[in-house]
């Protein structure tokens, strides 16, 4: 574990009128780690993440990435700044095909969005690496269809596909095998796997299945009622009274919106 | 070349290739094929309508954006070429400096409307640009020293371009070689070039990037691409072009007032042609700008010869009226979208 973190929260905080949804929240995330964020339904998890990645603002508190503030940086900035995201709802470009999704990806990541005079046809390379990472989740069978028919668990997939086609230094997934059949699991698991080895990245990962929690998190942080409550090696945190009682003395129920 | 020239972005079916290969090779060989002053006006007027309907789209078809404020920039781009001949004579001087004044008037306003509204709800900038473009259309008529008000402006163009300017004296195919006729494919050319770049904007990368915030602006900022600034882009882009527009359309009237390019019902209609043609589709401009400036400008001679051949038969000739021209050309409307709601061009699959 490297001294300074790459990323970092400080106290943040984040009130919708009197309701605290985020409470002060301060934890840091080193790469080569991979932290599992649990906790019950409306603790404040997704929350938590739009206001790392900028689709909320918060209202007290700052987010450092590689110890500089994210303050008053809009979620663009904070994705070219290195902060990937895949989305707990799917979130896709509907009436686009599969490979022009993850291009796009691939695009923003070339920073060539600005450009009027090429042709983007005719930019093979970025054509070729958006096809290359529709392989690594499998997708390039459906490489064509549009991104709106393609079935739930595929959907997951290219939601995952354009994360990784952002090669962000820190992946925030948000449930990313949510919905998903139990054989399409794996492919997701396995991607998450490939990028945990990489000791560069940092990778914060929303999950309710503990098994898959269990198998994958180097750490586990505890969210209850938008604060922080348990922070540490998954073992002692699993094993922890306080977390017991809290969280997982309730059974998890799939498909929150927090 | 051809595929360089087109961006890659060639017509996805055979009919329509043929048919906007018939378009554009019947507007090259409108001043030959169809001898007159009116069938070249009309020409000339699907040409510019070309430019300000597929300028159009970038906003409404490509980027997603409501404006109403399209006529605004037409209008900017007629009257600075016109006030720039009236008070500086006719010069190649003159129309380079109304361009230019034309054309950085425009950019700045859609700028700084861009800016200041283009964070708002979509609904409200499609307001703020309908008080915006009022706001500029009684100030034009206001401002008669600089406009001519409600009369508009005549001017005289440089000698090569007028009519009294003789290339040969004798006709050719029924067509005099004159100024005007330098002066029509003069149009014919900017209009093609200008449809052009617009092709390449589309098919550039930021142009993939207009669609995919068309699409979800959501994710499109979540992507890394800042939304605010693309809109704004695109609206100046936009503005640009249409002001474009409406310079050729002074440069062949030698005429501007608030009528030709400025009233709001030109902004209807440059609506209709995008519609009719199919939004998110720039050829749709080509093929909606044509079928509905011709059917403008013919349905109303079609109806008097209509008209003379019903004489006595009761309600039908009364409904062939040549004054009822706005009644068929309604219908003609609704059965078009009612068909095909992709618009033509859509319909016939050149949607991406």
């Amino acid at each position: 574990m490297s001294s300074t973190p790459v990323l970092e929260t400080r106290d943040l905080t984040i009130r919708f009128g009197g309701h605290v949804a985020v409470d002060a929240v301060s934890c840091a995330f080193h790469a080569g780690t991979l932290t599992a964020i649990v906790g019950p339904n409306g603790a404040g998890k997704t929350t938590y993440f739009n206001l790392i990645s900028g689709q909320l603002a918060a209202t007290a508190g700052d987010v450092l990435l590689d110890g500089v503030s994210l303050a008053g940086m809009p979620p663009s900035a904070r994705t070219r700044a290195g902060l990937g995201r895949a989305f707990q709802l799917t979130n896709l470009f509907p009436n686009l095909s599969v490979i022009e999704n993850v291009r796009l990806a691939v695009q923003a990541r070339a920073r060539v969005g600005l450009d009027l005079w090429q042709i983007w046809s005719r930019r093979r390379d970025l054509i070729a690496r958006a096809e290359h990472v529709l392989e690594r989740v499998a997708l390039q069978s459906r490489r064509d269809a549009v991104a709106a028919s393609l079935p739930h668990g595929d959907q997951r997939k290219l939601e995952v596909a354009m994360l990784l086609a952002l090669e962000p230094e820190v992946f925030m997934f948000d449930e990313p095998t949510a919905g998903m059949s139990v054989d399409e699991v794996p492919v997701i698991l396995d991607l998450i796997r490939g990028i945990k080895q990489d000791a560069s990245k940092t990778v914060l990962l929303v999950e309710h299945k503990m098994d898959v929690v269990r198998e994958l998190a180097d750490r586990i942080i505890v969210l209850h009622n938008g604060a922080l409550m348990a922070d540490g090696e998954p073992e002692a945190v699993i094993a922890s009274p306080v977390v017991q009682e809290a969280y997982l003395g309730m059974a998890p129920v799939a498909g929150e919106a927090t | 070349m051809l595929r360089t020239l087109l961006s890659e972005d060639l017509p996805k079916s055979r009919v329509l290739a043929f048919l906007l290969a018939a378009i554009v090779l019947a507007l090259f060989l409108t001043p030959f094929l169809v001898p007159g002053a009116k069938a070249m006006g009309v020409a000339a007027k699907i040409l510019v309508f070309v430019v300000l309907v597929a300028s159009y789209d970038l906003l409404l078809g490509y980027t997603g954006i409501v404006s109403f404020a399209h006529t605004m920039f037409f209008g900017i781009g007629a009257y600075g070429v016109a006030i720039a001949f009236t008070r500086l004579g006719p010069s190649w001087g003159a129309l380079a400096a109304g361009l230019a004044g034309a054309v950085l008037l425009s950019a700045l306003l859609a700028f700084v409307i861009g800016l200041f509204s283009l964070r708002v709800r979509a609904i409200f900038y499609a307001m703020i640009t309908l008080a915006v473009a009022s706001a500029f259309q009684t100030l034009a008529s206001q401002l008669s020293d600089l406009t001519g008000g409600e009369d508009g402006l005549n001017f005289k163009v440089p000698e090569v371009l007028s009519p009294a300017f003789e290339l040969h004296p004798d006709p050719v195919l029924g067509a005099s070689l004159d100024g005007k006729l330098l002066t029509y494919y003069l149009v014919f050319a900017a209009a093609m070039l200008l449809f052009l770049a617009m092709l390449r904007i589309i098919n550039s990368p930021f142009g993939r990037v207009l669609v995919a915030i068309r699409e979800n602006d959501f994710r499109a900022e979540a992507l890394g691409y800042r939304v605010v600034v693309y809109r704004t882009w695109s609206n100046v882009l936009a503005a640009v072009f249409a002001t474009l527009a409406g310079s050729l359309l002074a440069l062949w009237l030698r005429y501007n007032g608030p009528d030709t390019s400025l009233s709001f019902e030109i902004m209807l209609d440059i609506l209709l042609m995008v519609v009719i043609g199919g939004m998110g589709t720039l050829y749709g401009a080509l093929v909606g700008a044509a079928l509905f400036v011709v059917a403008q400008s013919y349905l109303q001679d079609l109806l008097r010869l209509a008209h003379g051949a019903l004489e006595g038969v009761p309600v039908v000739s009364a409904l062939a009226s040549p004054d009822r021209w706005l009644f068929w050309l309604g219908l003609l409307f609704v059965l078009s979208v009612y068909y095909f709601p992709a618009g033509i061009v859509g319909r016939l699959g050149n949607k991406r």
